[in-house]
């Protein structure tokens, strides 16, 4: 099985019904998805594939269709993303483990709404749970993003 | 060191027998420094919190980093007093070791509510630090570590400095006092400086002052003012290091599936088939269930769920509504735990309760059991071979881990390395041992091979210590719009028991626990009775966090609503008009003034207060709801709190935020149950929290009047509930006695 990840690509060779997300932290070794619940209940594990976010739990490698993007491939401490710079401004995380999946859900939000209301961060967000209920922060992230990704 | 805390002292009550037993020069003298025994030769470690190589200074800040952005602020005590820049130090958890030693731990405990600043409180409270240091547990919980480290984190941070510019003296042969120091240098009167590394080796030879001066509050630069996170930039870029995260060459993955039944073991188990599923290296049983090594954790978990075990059934106690008849049957005589309130005289007061004149109040009220749910399931990884054992695992009891490992390997301390990392959440379940244990025993059986232990949800979720279910019954009387007296009286299994029984001590005395929140509240009402009872252990319990205030709150601060809307007193009013503590008072006030609590809310709209004063910390909160046709909708909450010192005023608030989240997510939808002996919840979809949408703008006031520094990783979370409910008693008429509260109402 070949994979494409953060733009490289990799040969991969575990079962086929093996969930992308155990595929990243056990094989491969990018651990920055993290494991929630493994039933997509907790968005923990929220990568892209083609620009979509996907909850990485549940999707087979076998039916893994397009382009990988991990929150490592989002941005790194020496190159941050501006989500991830705003997600640092606002000083969201506590625990952080929740946070991979987040930033991943809000890059997915804001490349389809470059001004989201308060109603699409309602929607696109509430898959991720965040148990340190870092959710105030999320918002104001969120909505300080589109305003740096508008003038970017 | 069971043996000698049981002889020692009891929690909760007055005696600490023979502090002075233990000889006044071993209770002065320090742990040793646990640095000092793997410093390379370039390091120079000047107390246990200060160490000093040519990559700079790291500060160890040994408590456990689950989010509460601990590793911050101590990491800030010490810099403050050492003169640095806290974006210019390292920041580490570092050694498991007596030498951080909780001193503050079993203040709480005490038969003084914290609200008692007297003499005798404060010595009782000092002596406490004796049974805490030979006790020598470095643990996170009971929001203790900021009061325990405000003083001597900062005081090792300026005897660390003092040494360096007595280093510096020696060097240019000038007087100390000549000196001054900035962002890690000694300056001389003439301009030259000296980097703190350049110092460090010069400043090893140099005799610490025991008790150093510390900067008044006035001169602070770092302390005070909001930080940024230390570990912000790896939480937001998934780099930052969970034990879960952690790989080692040639590692493998094992799972576990324990008996679903509590408290029984396996008979057999048949793993025919699961040993020809793909990667799978071994099954073996377990203590109550079986472990799978597996290539990874994917083939360990679906290897696991094919493994047939025969299971014992659950010894007793096979129901919730089995276990709510036992809560209940425990308000009795047989199983009084404590009265740490009883004051004028409550039996007299409704003996005389028959005119028309006084109104007489009764009510019950019960909470479930809670799951912790951290987001990052229980997980260590274990390392054991040539007679070393490395364990990397979140944990708030470092040093129990060491005890756990030495007992299992039969290692000694000094070959045992406990790596604690970064945890995603802990609310009091990383205090356990359970899966620490499986972990290293696992490591045992594979000796040679790194293993990764990875808990599933499922096992998360059923195997955890609960907070307990409870129960309160009251009875009140007010007269001439006042209360005149009340009987509050508490059932619940004793958390204390529970939890200490499973690493092996037992504490006599009463559990504080059980009537945490419920004795202790700041109210001045003539004839005032509170009472705990101890029910027996059902389900495993454990702290979560906010510990028993967490129902106590619910239970007090609904009755007390209930007695002023029965006696048509305005909620708020009526606490002012008994709050006898200042700092509580002016809490309340200032939550009155942010809510605009006088100002009448428009129709279909309403809010509810509470407050409640834990972990030394007064918090009231005020709630708004708004009726919506798809159901009922939180619209703004308000706190105001008092941690006498606030050392980081926007992780304060954070939080307190974060605290309400948790303590909303229980008041709302948070209950495990039994059935058939087993935990019915298994995973978010039966045990949900509050997501995103459901959570509304929050405003935090903070104030320093209390006299103590105090924490605030619990203090926010307690009120939530009541002033949730007693919201929807203004908006409806109902009267929430029960939780979680979506069993009768409907949320959005
Ligand atoms: S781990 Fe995938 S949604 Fe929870
Ligand atoms: S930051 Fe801890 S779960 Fe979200």
């Amino acid at each position: 099985m070949k994979l494409t990840i953060n733009g490289k690509n990799y040969k991969i060779s575990a079962e086929p019904e093996t969930p992308l997300l155990w595929v990243l932290r056990d094989e491969i070794g990018l651990t920055g998805t993290k494991y929630g619940c493994g039933i997509a209940m907790c968005g923990a594990c929220t990568v892209h594939v083609d620009g979509q976010p996907v909850r990485s739990c549940s999707l087979p490698l076998d039916q893994v269709e397009g382009e990988i993007t991990t929150i490592e491939g989002l941005g790194t401490p020496e190159a941050l993303n501006i989500i991830q710079q705003t997600w640092i401004d606002h000083q969201v995380a506590q625990c952080g483990y929740c946070q991979s999946g987040q930033v991943m859900s809000a890059a997915a939000l804001l490349s389809t709404i470059d001004t989201p209301t308060d109603k699409d961060i309602d929607e696109a967000m509430s898959g991720n749970l965040c148990r340190c209920g870092t959710y105030p922060r999320i918002r104001a992230a969120i909505h300080d993003a589109a305003s740096k990704l508008k003038d970017a | 060191m069971g043996k000698i805390l049981r002889r020692s002292f009891l929690i909760g009550s007055t005696a600490i027998a023979g502090g002075v037993a233990f000889g006044y020069w071993s209770y002065k003298n320090p742990h040793p420094n646990p640095l000092q025994k793997s410093l390379n030769p370039d390091q120079t470690s000047l107390t246990p919190y200060v160490l000093i190589d040519q990559s700079g200074i790291t500060i160890i800040a040994p408590r456990a980093e689950m989010g509460q952005g601990v590793h911050t602020t101590l990491a800030a005590l010490v810099a403050e007093e050492l003169d640095v820049a806290l974006k210019d130090v390292n920041i580490i958890h570092g050694p498991a070791s007596k030498a951080y030693y909780n001193a503050a731990i079993l203040k709480e405990g005490i038969s003084k509510p914290s609200t008692d600043v007297s003499k005798g409180a404060e010595r009782q409270r000092a002596f406490m630090d004796i049974p805490a240091k030979f006790l020598g547990m470095q643990v996170t919980g009971g929001s203790t570590s900021i009061p325990d480290a405000y003083t001597k984190m900062r005081k090792a941070g300026a005897a660390a400095r003092i040494a360096l510019i007595k280093a510096a003296a020696k060097e240019w042969n000038e007087k100390p006092s000549t000196l001054k120091t900035a962002n890690g240098h000694v300056i001389a009167p003439d301009g030259r400086t000296l980097s703190y590394q350049e110092l460090a080796p010069l400043a090893r030879s140099i005799k610490l002052p025991r008790n150093p001066a510390l900067k008044p509050k006035s001169a602070w630069k770092i302390l005070g003012k909001s930080q940024r996170r230390h570990d912000i930039v790896g939480k937001s870029t998934g780099t930052a290091l969970y034990s879960m995260d952690v790989r080692l060459p040639d590692m493998v993955y094992a799972t576990v599936k324990m008996n679903p039944h509590i408290d029984a073991g396996m008979k057999s188990f048949n793993a025919d088939h699961a040993r020809t599923m793909a990667g799978v290296q071994k099954i073996v049983a377990l203590d109550n269930g079986i472990a799978v090594i597996a290539n990874n954790s994917w083939n360990a978990f679906r290897a696991a769920n094919e493994v047939d075990c025969d299971w014992e059934p659950a010894a007793y106690h096979t129901s919730s509504e089995e276990i709510e008849k036992s809560i209940l049957n425990s308000f009795a005589a047989d199983f009084k735990d404590s009265q740490f309130k009883n004051e004028g005289n409550v039996t007299k007061i409704f003996e005389e309760t028959r005119s028309g004149e006084n109104t007489l109040l009764e009510g019950t009220y019960k909470v479930p059991y809670l799951a912790h749910a951290t987001m990052e399931p229980m997980n260590a990884v274990a390392h054991l071979r040539d007679g070393k054992l490395d364990i990397w695992v979140g944990t708030q009891l470092p040093t129990q881990v060491v005890k756990e490992a030495e007992a299992i390997t039969k290692l000694k301390e000094k070959n045992i390395t406990v790596h604690t990392t970064y945890m995603g959440g802990g609310f009091g379940r990383r205090a356990e041992m359970d899966f620490v244990i499986q972990a290293i025993k696992i490591a045992k059986i594979m000796e040679g091979t790194p293993v990764k232990l990875v808990w599933s949800r499922e096992e998360d979720m059923r195997h955890d210590v609960y907070r307990p279910a409870a129960m309160a019954k009251f009875k009140a009387v007010t007269k001439d719009g006042k209360i005149s007296a009340i009987d509050l009286q508490v059932s619940a299994s004793s958390v204390v028991d529970s939890q200490m029984g499973r690493i092996g001590i037992s504490i006599p005395g009463p559990d504080s626990t059980i009537a945490q929140s419920a004795w202790d509240q700041p109210y001045a009402i003539p004839n005032y009775r509170v009472t705990a009872y101890k029910a027996p252990i059902m389900l495993p319990v454990g702290s979560w966090r906010s510990v028993g205030a967490s129902q106590n709150a619910f239970f007090q601060e609904t009755m007390l609503d209930e007695i002023a809307t029965a006696g048509g007193m305005d909620p708020i009013a009526m606490r002012l008009a008994m709050i006898n503590h200042e700092p509580s008072y002016k809490v309340v006030e200032t939550v009155s003034k942010l809510s605009n609590w006088d100002k009448p809310l428009p129709a279909g709209q309403a809010r509810g207060m509470a407050f409640c004063l834990s972990f030394g910390v007064p918090v009231a909160q005020v709630i708004e709801i708004e009726q919506t046709p798809d159901g009922l909708k939180l619209a703004k909450i308000f706190a105001a709190v008092d941690v006498g010192t606030a050392l980081d005023p926007a992780n304060i608030r954070a939080q307190v935020k974060s605290a309400i989240i948790y303590g909303l997510s229980a008041a709302i939808m948070g209950e495990i149950t039994i059935a058939d002996g087993q935990v019915e919840q298994s995973n978010f979809h039966d045990y949900d929290a509050m997501r995103l949408y459901q959570v509304p703008a929050m405003e935090v006031a903070i104030l320093e009047n209390n006299p103590h520094i105090h924490g605030i990783g619990e203090p926010g979370l307690p009120p939530i509930a009541p002033a949730l409910g007693n919201a929807i008693f203004a908006l409806t008429g109902e009267r929430i006695r029960a939780l979680p509260m979506n069993k009768s109402i409907t949320f959005i």
